[in-house]
């Protein structure tokens, strides 16, 4: 069982604390409105990907139960949430998972489900396909590097090949193709210790080299960095990169990105039912607020002003453009 | 000092024209416009920044460059291939001299 490393590593010098960032800059980051409900469904992934900040893999076996989709679904369809985002480890992997998205797409304006292709891509998955293609479920795949020496480093062996066999398909079932409703959006991560692109130089270039290249289209490009927790915090360690991206996020703190961070509008609901302020706090143990609780434990979405657990990795959401 | 090379010289680079600080005004403001996008854009420029930093063999522009190629979406293949176009042109470069060489020799020879 990956274990935190939060233990293991001085913070570098010349990084403060985030929290005490936050007051030096004046700042707070508090919640607003509720807008998306995030569930991740557990940590059983078909891959093993060096950046994941939740060390998902194919030995985890911790998946969201039946009850605690009980649960999601009861809380989603009592709080109206603009926005519902599955994710995981690999969701498909997940038993019940067709049925649960079943339930979930219309308890929301926008579904999205998030896929790492490879397991899409599995005669298994072929239900799953087919309910999220009839609930018009908008895809969020990821897709590092157009590269295959940058995105098999990052994922395994073949897996750009496999992704883009696999992106084929889904244009071949209308998803990503303009007029059909179906939503294909991608997300790049750096493949090691820097930051990424600027998302719309980025989105040209993939639109552009995925289309010339490949025949394949897609609605929108989203880049973010990697978050210095879990397996990528250890590879940064085992590597000697861990003071210097903690530096290069830090450097780069923009205070203008607070306001559209992520956290202020999501619930994210861990596989085993504990509410959390964003997936990264779920990856650190940061309860929602500081305070542990179960999503059947809550009366409702939090309130608007309601504080933010914070660690030393929000310099990833707050590096740049931000993440947003 | 241990080394010629200090890593530690890239982060301190600003430090360098202390005791000519208009001068390194001006440098330092050029090269922030010279790298802004423009008609090039700002990942064009830096793997043509790579492929100087390789050809005038300057270890810190190497370093930065290498990083900032990466930040901008640049994938391995294009900066091999920026390294490529480097060496292409230094030996190019050589070689074409070959025919000063050339003349040399058959002027001298009968």
């Amino acid at each position: 069982m990956p274990g935190s490393a939060a233990a293991c590593t001085v913070r570098p010098e010349g990084v403060a604390p985030f929290a005490r960032n936050l007051e030096t800059h004046g700042l707070a980051l508090v919640r607003d409105a509720a807008l998306t409900l995030q569930v991740n469904v557990g940590l059983l992934c078909n891959l093993a990907c060096r950046h994941c900040h939740l060390e998902a893999g194919p030995a985890r076996t911790e998946v969201m139960s039946p009850d605690t989709m009980r649960q999601v679904k009861e809380h989603a369809r009592q709080h109206a949430y603009a926005a519902i985002d599955v994710t995981g480890g690999a969701p498909e992997l997940v038993p019940g998972i067709a049925g649960f998205m079943e339930e979930l797409a219309p308890l929301a304006g926008r579904v999205m489900f998030r896929t790492n292709l490879l397991a899409m891509a599995r005669e298994e998955s072929r239900e799953l396909l087919e309910v999220l293609a009839a609930r018009k479920v908008a895809l969020v795949a990821s897709l590092p590097s157009l590269s295959a020496s940058q995105a098999d480093s990052q994922r395994g062996t073949g897996a750009l090949d496999k992704s883009l066999a696999m992106l084929l398909r889904l244009n071949r079932l209308g998803f990503g193709m303009e007029g059909s409703g179906l939503g294909l959006d991608l997300v790049s991560n750096p493949t090691g210790a820097f930051l990424p692109p600027g998302q719309e130089a980025a989105e040209r270039r993939f639109r552009a080299d995925l289309a010339r290249r490949h025949g394949i289209a897609f609605n929108r490009l989203y880049v973010f960095a990697n978050v210095p927790l879990g397996r990528y915090r250890r590879w940064l360690e085992a590597s000697g990169n861990y003071a210097g991206y903690m530096r290069r996020l830090a450097d780069a703190f923009n205070p203008c990105t607070l306001d559209g961070l992520m956290c202020r509008t999501l619930v994210s609901v861990g596989w085993d039912g504990q509410v959390y302020d964003c997936d990264f706090n779920q990856a650190e143990g940061l309860p929602m607020g500081g305070e542990a609780r179960r999503l059947s434990d809550l009366d409702g979405p939090p309130a608007a002003g309601a504080r933010i657990a914070v660690g030393d990795h929000c310099y990833a959401c707050t590096a740049g453009a931000g993440f947003t | 000092m241990d080394t010629y090379y200090d890593p530690r010289d890239l982060q301190q680079f600003g430090d360098v024209c202390k005791d000519a600080p208009e001068l390194g005004k001006a440098f330092f403001e050029y090269y922030g416009k010279i790298f802004a996008e423009g008609a090039l854009s700002g990942r064009e420029k830096c793997l043509i920044g790579l492929a100087v930093a390789l050809a005038v063999q300057c270890p810190y522009c190497i370093e930065s460059f290498t990083k900032q190629c990466l930040e901008q979406g640049s994938t391995l293949e294009e900066m091999t291939e920026a390294a490529h176009v480097v060496t292409a042109i230094r030996g190019g470069a050589s070689l074409v001299h070959g025919m000063q060489m050339r003349r040399m020799a058959e002027k001298l020879s009968m």
